[in-house]
């Protein structure tokens, strides 16, 4: 690992004016950050250790929301009573992610800030990469692509979001909040992750320097009617190739609202929108989710190995929200 | 057979290619970076000080500047689980951590797991459960578990607990294995591995 500064910051603002450098970066868990500056991925000249700073709270926002603070680690979010209760969807992505040791150490804030698995971006002996290295091109277009992103993508990347969490997140309708040089601010959790288009290099809309402050989550957890389902290589300690978070609101029989997201298919977390209008009024049953599915592989593109998701993610979405919906 | 040797052979150059560093330059930065800082560490109950970069992972802290060695490194890079220590009482990955980001905090080792005389009851249970071939995974094993039994009482759910139940999750084959799977045993002692946490967690098999 290259050498760098360590600057330990005492608060929030001091964290921010040493975070606006440039070549600065924030480390809280560590666990994508170190791992990825030892394979030569990732640089600091300095890092700022933000792991002292009080954001570590789960409080109850005023709307009667939960407003979870960057630093809580993933282990006590999955155990915390409050999110079990009343968001145990989030729960069961956290508990689906990793390994204990990892979530024990993993925060928040840098789970969503977590990087690709793509192999030929985490392997610096590959030279094409645009995420790692703009202009170099994209080595998995043509190599193993396996894992890799069926929607969302662009010709100079196709790697996926890795993150269980997020897919949790974006069916809640998370909100992330951020400090930076210029004050606080807040971002739908649909705005906070970038599509790659010609930048793939960006990962979120994030600005140089700005810090997450927390993650916001509305009043309403879906805490009924939910499944988190992740479909991987082996039981337990791997990335996904399909999962989906599966919220509904059922009335009688009838779908009133129903959420669905997406991991392992997108370069970000995947909203089902157009599966999610489909639901939406319908008597629950199998063959209506199986119809409303197929409606989110629509526009997918599949590569040399990751055709089998056409088939995997729509048939992912109707168990996980048949099991949702008390139908399995 | 001969990977086994052979996995044992590398452990051993590991252990003296340590022994060697540290003999020869204790508490001595191996490359030229940043400026070395005073960083006291509290390992297994004694304070350690220790003048090391910000770039020493915990792991390269412990065996390479404090020279206990029972902590291992495998790949380094978070995904073998042979590096696992308790901080605090909870159980990380000493490779993917700096050192100075743990001043203050309580370090344990597979060296602080044993009493004065005798082994803990996952150490004891590992031995007759012949929990090992090799070994080199064995310490990172033992923290993992040894933390493990306390989440267990803690009523930490796992990915195949039941969520909807209030119940604490029952020390079941599945919910021990589920939760050792940060850790990996290139000789294939799972099945004892997971026994001999089974006979301490005081559960039959389900």
């Amino acid at each position: 690992m290259d050498a760098f500064a360590y600057v330990r910051a005492a608060s929030i603002d001091e964290a921010v004016r040493a975070g606006g450098a440039s070549d600065t970066r924030y480390i809280g868990g560590g666990t994508n950050l170190i791992d990825l500056m030892k394979g030569g991925v990732e640089h600091a000249g300095t890092l700022v250790d933000i792991t002292r700073l009080p954001l570590a709270d789960v409080t109850t926002t005023e709307d009667g929301g939960l407003r979870i603070g960057a630093l809580v680690r993933n282990s006590d979010l999955a155990s915390h009573a409050e999110v079990r209760k009343r968001y145990p969807l989030l729960s069961a992505a956290l508990l689906n992610g990793a390994s204990q040791q990892l979530r024990n150490m993993a925060t928040v804030g840098g789970n969503l800030l977590q990087r690709t698995r793509c192999h030929y971006f985490t392997d610096i002996g590959f030279a094409a990469c645009n995420k790692r290295k703009p202009g170099s091109g994209c080595a998995a277009l043509e190599g193993f692509n396996r894992q890799h992103a069926i929607l969302g993508a662009s010709a100079a990347c196709i790697a996926t979001n890795p993150s269980d969490m997020n897919v949790a997140l974006a069916a809640l309708d998370a909100v992330v909040r951020v400090r930076g040089p210029n004050g606080e601010r807040a971002i739908a959790f649909e705005d906070f992750h970038r599509l790659p288009g010609d930048t793939p290099e960006r990962d979120t809309n994030l600005a140089p320097g700005e810090l997450i402050t927390s993650v916001d989550l509305p009043p309403n957890g879906f805490a009924r009617h939910w499944h988190y389902l992740k479909l991987r290589d082996r039981a337990s300690f791997a990335f996904a190739l399909v999962s989906v978070a599966a919220l509904l609101d059922v009335d009688n029989g009838t779908i009133r609202d129903a959420r669905i997201a997406l991991g392992g298919v997108a370069p970000k977390p995947w909203r089902a929108r157009e599966t999610e209008k489909q639901l939406a009024g319908k008597r629950l049953s199998v063959e209506m989710l199986a119809a409303a599915a197929n409606a989110a592989v629509a526009d997918a593109k599949p590569h040399r190995d990751n055709a089998f998701k056409i088939k995997l993610a729509p048939a992912a979405i109707v168990r996980a929200a048949s099991i949702a919906g008390g139908l399995a | 057979m001969g990977s086994v040797a052979a996995i044992a052979t590398c452990a051993a150059l590991r252990e003296s290619a340590a022994a060697e560093s540290g003999a020869a330059a204790p508490n001595t930065p191996r490359a030229k970076g940043a400026a070395p800082r005073a960083v006291r560490l509290v390992i297994n109950g004694r304070p350690h000080d220790l003048s090391i970069e910000p770039r020493v992972t915990l792991l390269d802290a412990l065996r390479d500047y404090v020279g206990m060695t029972g902590t291992k490194k495998g790949c380094d890079r978070g995904q073998c689980g042979a590096c696992t220590v308790l901080v605090d009482g909870r159980r990380i990955k000493s490779c993917l951590t700096l050192a100075i980001m743990h001043e203050g905090a309580k370090i344990t080792t597979v060296e602080g797991l044993a009493g004065e005389r005798e082994l803990s009851p996952l150490q004891a249970a590992f031995v007759e459960r012949d929990a090992f071939q090799c070994g080199y995974c064995t310490p990172g094993q033992l923290c993992a578990a040894t933390a493990l039994l306390d989440e267990l009482r803690a009523g930490e759910p796992s990915a195949v607990s039941d969520l909807r139940s209030a119940e604490k999750p029952a020390p079941t084959d599945a919910e021990i294995r589920e939760r050792m799977s940060g850790n990996i045993c290139r000789c294939g002692a799972y099945p004892n591995i997971v026994a001999a946490i089974r006979d301490v967690a005081g559960n039959t098999r389900s």
